[in-house]
């Protein structure tokens, strides 16, 4: 089936008209229900209902789901794309596990504190994590096939974890702040901590962007990429920096969130076709609309609670990560 | 059977044969004398030390020494918990391993334990179940999800690797459910979390155990009565009806012993990480042949949940429930194993 050019951009605008109405709902939604005139005059910061003040707390919140989907969608097509593997995601591939192990080692026994640092340290670890994983998961015959590749990830996010809970436990004075940031949690977000993180996102984002074409070629074959004229190894080299920055510095904001990255570039394909040029920006808008919905629905499920969005991805993530192993070939796996 | 074979096809089967039993067999007095080692140990150190012979008057029910309410309330049940959450996991694990001819299809792996975590926390946070009620809801989520993990996975044909993948699928989505379940609960604090999350002994009391050892003699039992068709069954189906076995009733039968084993554990002391995993592949390689690993993969399961609490208790520097130990070891293992079976050029 091939879509005409007004089919793609209607639904390129649908994707947009999503995410404009998720950034609503977040704003509107939540223990308090704000009517729309009050999330006007909240956003215009003339705050003198309690309806405005909700909205004004929620901004912040909102403007964090949606830079962090962003790049979580974007990786998680970057990866795919790198990988030629269609469960590629920065959850399941451990590469948010390994941030997160970072970062919680630093807190912990290094006593580092400032946004910055914590964005370097999530992105050295989400590079390590990448690297390691992919290490173990091509050795052997046929490369990097899905099943290695997602065993040797899931396996590293086991072992990250472990280490980070006996890391956590016995520190009671900064487990209570880790705990809901270990889950992906993004209800604490405030702009002064988001600010230093914007050039990172740039810059993956540059790089991400950057990368289509590559992935394009990539997508016909690692022979094929090369004689298409592609350096292919510098190609991969860039895009998988790219989407290292974005997941290390997802993680380091509001910690490891799974599912966003594989889900998201999945819709985006069918939506609008396989070009990556098209599928990197619309993985973005669709990724940030995915995190937002996700943190509205945590926020209405469990009232007056708020459920961790990573646990909301992981629900809604885990049985599309089903179909989309029961609908590979065996030969894929 | 063993004297009909050896004539048949000669002495030096025939020996080779008793040398693999007469390994099995020393191998799993071995396994015993070691749990019961590790279980003194769990007995007589704590925070101090006691001596053999207080531990066996508070035993015995002389309250003279006053060490009785240590050892008889507080390690006594912890031990115990030790060796039957360690057992069943432990036979579980290798059943599920033998029967799908595949070290990775470990019940933890391929979302039975997760399925069993998540409905005992669903019993109790939201159901205001105890006791059996609870064990039984898990055995009845951990059949749902198996019998749901296969149909899943069946789908052209039933193949390895889409199983461990569906199962890693549906173990996330389980975990999920677990997390929202404890977000529920009026007045969760972090250490009972943990035991949901990760697994851990602490806090055992005899009430809880006794259930898990019913659990070890009746599905336990089960197992060890299809234990000889589960070996013929790893010489693949159609040599394995050659030789008069039911394939699907032998399927139901480990099936519904290993969840059942699975899940009583699993709803006493939570989802031990990777003792059901590591027990079978241990336990393999130590006993060398086909015989008496089932024995020994129990027994290994309980070496691993004994040492692995006493590790987190008492040998690192911070309190650790047994999970986290039991994790830490496991997940380097998982790697290992896939970059070994990589290695090898063979499938996993």
């Amino acid at each position: 089936m091939t879509l005409t050019r007004d089919h793609k951009a209607l639904r390129v605008i649908l994707v947009v008209a999503l995410l404009l109405a998720t950034v609503g709902l977040s704003l509107a939604v939540g223990t308090r229900s704000v009517p729309w005139p009050e999330v006007w005059a909240g956003l215009t910061g003339r705050i003198e209902s309690i309806g405005a003040a909700a909205v004004a707390v929620r901004m912040p919140r909102t403007a964090l789901a949606v830079l962090a989907g962003g790049s979580l969608g974007i990786a998680g097509a970057v990866m795919q794309g790198i990988t030629r593997n269609p469960l590629a995601d920065p959850g399941i591939l451990g590469v948010n596990a390994g941030a997160a192990l970072f970062v919680v080692v630093g807190v912990a026994w290094f006593n580092i504190s400032g946004a910055t640092t914590f964005l370097w340290l999530g992105i050295a670890g989400a590079g390590c994590a990448a690297v390691f994983v992919y290490a173990i998961g091509s050795t052997g015959q046929g490369g990097a096939t899905p099943l290695k590749l997602t065993l040797a990830g899931t396996a590293t996010s086991i072992a990250a974890s472990a280490f980070i809970i006996a890391v956590v436990l016995p520190r009671n004075d900064i487990a209570g702040s880790i705990q809901s940031w270990q889950v992906g949690g993004i209800g604490g977000a405030r702009f002064d901590t988001i600010l230093p993180s914007l050039p990172f996102l740039a810059i993956g984002l540059l790089l991400s962007l950057g990368s289509a074409r590559i992935l394009n070629a990539l997508a016909l074959g690692e022979d094929m990429a090369a004689g298409l004229g592609q350096n292919v190894a510098w190609g991969r080299a860039m895009a998988a920096a790219g989407a290292i920055v974005l997941c290390g510095t997802a993680t380091a904001l509001c910690g490891p969130i799974g599912f966003v990255g594989l889900v998201v570039p999945h819709m985006c394909r069918m939506i609008a076709g396989i070009d990556y040029r098209i599928v990197l920006p619309l993985s973005a808008l669709g990724g940030a609309s995915l995190l937002g919905i996700a943190d509205v629905l945590g926020r209405i499920i469990a009232r007056p609670n708020e459920l961790d969005v990573g646990i909301v991805t992981a629900f809604v993530g885990a049985p599309f990560f089903i179909w989309t192993v029961r609908r590979q070939r065996m030969r894929g796996l | 059977m063993s004297v009909q074979t050896a004539e048949l096809s000669g002495a030096v089967q025939g020996a080779i044969r008793q040398r693999i039993n007469r390994r099995g067999v020393v191998v799993v007095t071995l396994l015993i004398a070691i749990v019961l080692i590790l279980m003194a140990v769990t007995l007589s150190c704590g925070r101090g030390c006691l001596a053999p012979r207080d531990v066996i008057a508070a035993l015995m029910g002389d309250d003279a020494s006053g060490t009785t309410f240590v050892v008889n309330d507080l390690r006594l049940p912890r031990a115990l918990m030790s060796v039957a959450t360690g057992l069943c996991f432990g036979l579980g694990g290798v059943a599920f391993q033998v029967m799908l001819r595949n070290p990775l299809a470990s019940p933890d792996i391929i979302g039975i334990s997760a399925s069993a975590g998540a409905a005992a926390v669903f019993a109790i946070v939201i159901l205001a179940f105890d006791g059996w009620l609870v064990s039984a809801v898990a055995v009845v989520s951990g059949l749902l999800v198996a019998t749901l993990i296969w149909a899943l996975s069946s789908h052209r044909g039933a193949a390895g690797a889409r199983l461990i993948l569906i199962g890693i699928g549906v173990s996330a989505m389980l975990d999920s459910v677990t997390a929202y379940v404890l977000l529920e609960a009026p007045a969760w604090d972090r250490a009972e979390a943990m035991r949901w999350l990760t697994g851990s002994v602490n806090g055992a009391q005899l009430p809880n155990v006794i259930p898990v050892f019913g659990a070890l003699v009746v599905f336990g039992g089960l197992l060890a009565a299809s234990a000889r068709d589960l070996n013929i069954l790893r010489l693949g189906d159609d040599a394995a009806r050659a030789l008069g076995v039911n394939t699907e009733a032998t399927r139901l039968r480990v099936t519904l012993a290993a969840v059942g084993l699975v899940a009583f554990a699993t709803s006493a002391a939570g989802p031990i990480a990777f003792v059901a995993f590591l027990s079978g592949p241990i336990a393999a390689r130590v006993v060398g042949g086909s015989r008496g690993i089932l024995a020994a993969a129990g027994l290994v399961g309980a070496i691993l949940v004994l040492a692995g609490d006493f590790t987190g208790q008492f040998l690192l520097p911070a309190r650790l429930p047994v999970g986290v130990v039991t994790g830490a070891v496991g997940a380097p293992f998982l790697l290992y194993l896939i970059v070994r079976t990589n290695r090898n050029g063979g499938t996993i």
